[in-house]
């Protein structure tokens, strides 16, 4: 089957990221880091995309790797407050950079109101899209892009969701802003 | 991914000083070169992280005008209140461009040195691509060109130029700042791209140890008015397939007395009319006039078969990009 296929390929783009086992510790480089409030120090290989880092080295699945070419927007996490796609990023340039990951919107069980929101409006169907659509809502209220459901469809145009679950994200992310005040 | 050492550079000199050793890349937000470095299209033996140099200032200058720091991003510039005020037309091209994460990363440097997303120079898998691998023939000549050039292009290479940005700067006349091993030097942005020719495989004019530390735009023009008007085949997250920035001021009798006419997705580089622009001078805004302006621009344009429409279509654009900027 195509599906299986595709999934099957995955860990081929995977294997693309250098394992532990296959390179010099001495081409390594230390990198600190703030990820999701905590302090991590890591060594990495240059070619380390900020995404590989957080899903192979530091047990952060949550962000999602889809296309890895920056065309989908599975793998956005915040940089300093900023939406951006990890899979285009190195690791090594974010040295000093403050990272929030899907895992670090949560406050104890209390979820982020973005992440209720998506809840409470379906705002998914697979799921495989939605924590780079949440992390990408979050950057959005940041930036105050919500004026209309034309704007947020707008300046929501570089999350992909492959199951179609626009109308409802739309839903979720103005929602949340209500809730919010406007203000993340 | 191919092995490279990485830098961190100090100083514009600094990096300067490592890029002077072959095969080392400026690293900006990265988010074409690191695509290209994934496939193996780049595969560079160094990279000089620049963004963390004092380059991500905008700055008023003297005279009029901005002085926009190479690592400033995308985002950043378009919402700059300056740029939004004394030059929307560029604030328009850019959120016209990629996606709130890709202009969030993406620097205004990297913007004008970003490569083609011509599809047989982006994927290996196709062996003939002048620009990727000199020598070896263009895939696109007599394969599926929908996408590609149909003016300044040369038998070798029909890709196009992918920017947004940059089609703006052509039409505000921006000059580029580069600092190389003999200290500073300034391009005129129509001298920076340049035509295929025979040696596509160089999209611009700088050298490889030269690095972009600004954009200058000169002082905006008083009482004109501009558009970005960008046709593509999605509402948005698309790159253009016939782009047209047209900035138009009159002059106290009503007839043009400053025209600008850039076009995007029609050549390896943002494409300056300079045919349309004389057209327009001294004409009352007219839709006749328009017309022969947009055909004076297309007149040595040239189809490859999938292409065909563009011209048509940016025909059309022109028209209508001069329409709105001269509407009451």
């Amino acid at each position: 089957m195509l599906m299986g296929q595709q999934i099957l390929s995955l860990p081929a783009t995977a294997a693309d990221a250098p394992s532990s086992a296959s390179i010099n510790e001495a081409e390594l480089i230390e990198l600190r880091l703030r990820i999701n409030g905590a302090e991590r120090k890591v060594r990495v290989d240059p070619r380390v995309t900020l995404l590989d880092l957080l899903r192979e080295q530091l047990a952060l699945p949550g962000t999602k790797k889809g296309c890895d070419h920056g065309q989908c927007g599975a793998c956005t996490v915040l940089v300093n407050g900023r939406r951006i796609n990890s899979c285009l990023s190195l690791a090594l340039t974010h040295e000093g950079d403050d990272i929030t990951t899907i895992e670090g919107l949560a406050e104890g069980e209390n979820l982020h109101p973005v992440q209720a929101a998506f809840i409470e409006h379906d705002g998914f169907q697979c799921g495989y899209c939605t924590p780079g659509q949440i992390c990408s809502a979050v950057g959005l209220l940041n930036e105050k892009h919500t004026g209309t459901d034309e704007e947020i469809r707008e300046w929501m145009s570089g999350n992909l969701c492959r199951c179609g679950a626009y109308s409802n994200i739309l839903g979720a992310i103005k929602a949340a802003k209500a809730k919010m005040g406007g203000a993340a | 991914m191919k092995p490279f050492a990485y830098h961190r550079a100090g100083s514009a000199d600094d990096a300067v000083t490592i890029a002077a050793t072959p095969n080392t890349k400026f690293l900006g937000g990265g988010t074409n070169l690191i695509d290209l470095m994934k496939s193996g299209v780049e595969q560079p033996e160094r990279l000089v992280d620049v963004t963390r140099l004092p380059l991500a200032q905008i700055e008023e200058l003297p005279h009029g005008g901005l002085r926009v720091g190479a690592m400033v991003r995308n985002s950043t510039l378009a919402e700059d209140p300056r740029v939004e005020r004394h030059y929307p037309l560029l604030a328009e091209a850019l959120l016209a461009g990629a996606s709130p994460q890709l202009r969030n990363a993406a620097t205004v440097g990297g913007n004008l040195m970003q490569r083609t997303r011509c599809y047989y120079f982006t994927d290996p898998i196709f062996p003939h691509c002048n620009k990727r691998v000199p020598g070896s023939g263009c895939g696109a000549l007599h394969g599926f060109n929908r996408i590609h050039a149909i003016l300044g292009q040369s038998e070798g290479c029909i890709a196009v130029h992918p920017s947004d940005m940059c089609v703006a700067l052509a039409a505000l006349e921006a000059i580029v700042r580069v600092r190389g091993p003999k200290g500073e030097r300034e391009i005129l942005f129509a001298e920076f791209h340049r035509l295929p020719g025979e040696t596509p495989q160089r999209d611009t004019t700088l050298a490889a140890d030269e690095l972009i530390t600004a954009i200058d735009l000169p002082p905006p023009v008083p009482s004109a008015r501009a558009r970005y008007l960008k046709a593509r085949d999605r509402a948005s997250f698309s790159f253009a397939l016939v782009s047209v920035a047209a900035l138009v001021a009159l002059g106290p009798d009503g007839a043009i007395a400053q025209a600008r006419v850039a076009l995007g997705g029609v050549a390896h580089k943002p494409w300056r009319a300079k045919e349309a622009e004389e057209k327009l001078l001294r004409q009352k805004p007219a839709e006749q006039t328009f017309r022969a302006a947009a055909n004076a621009a297309l007149v040595n344009a040239k189809g490859y078969g999938d292409n065909d429409f563009k011209i048509e279509l940016a025909r059309r654009s022109i028209v209508r990009a001069l329409q709105q900027v001269t509407a009451a």
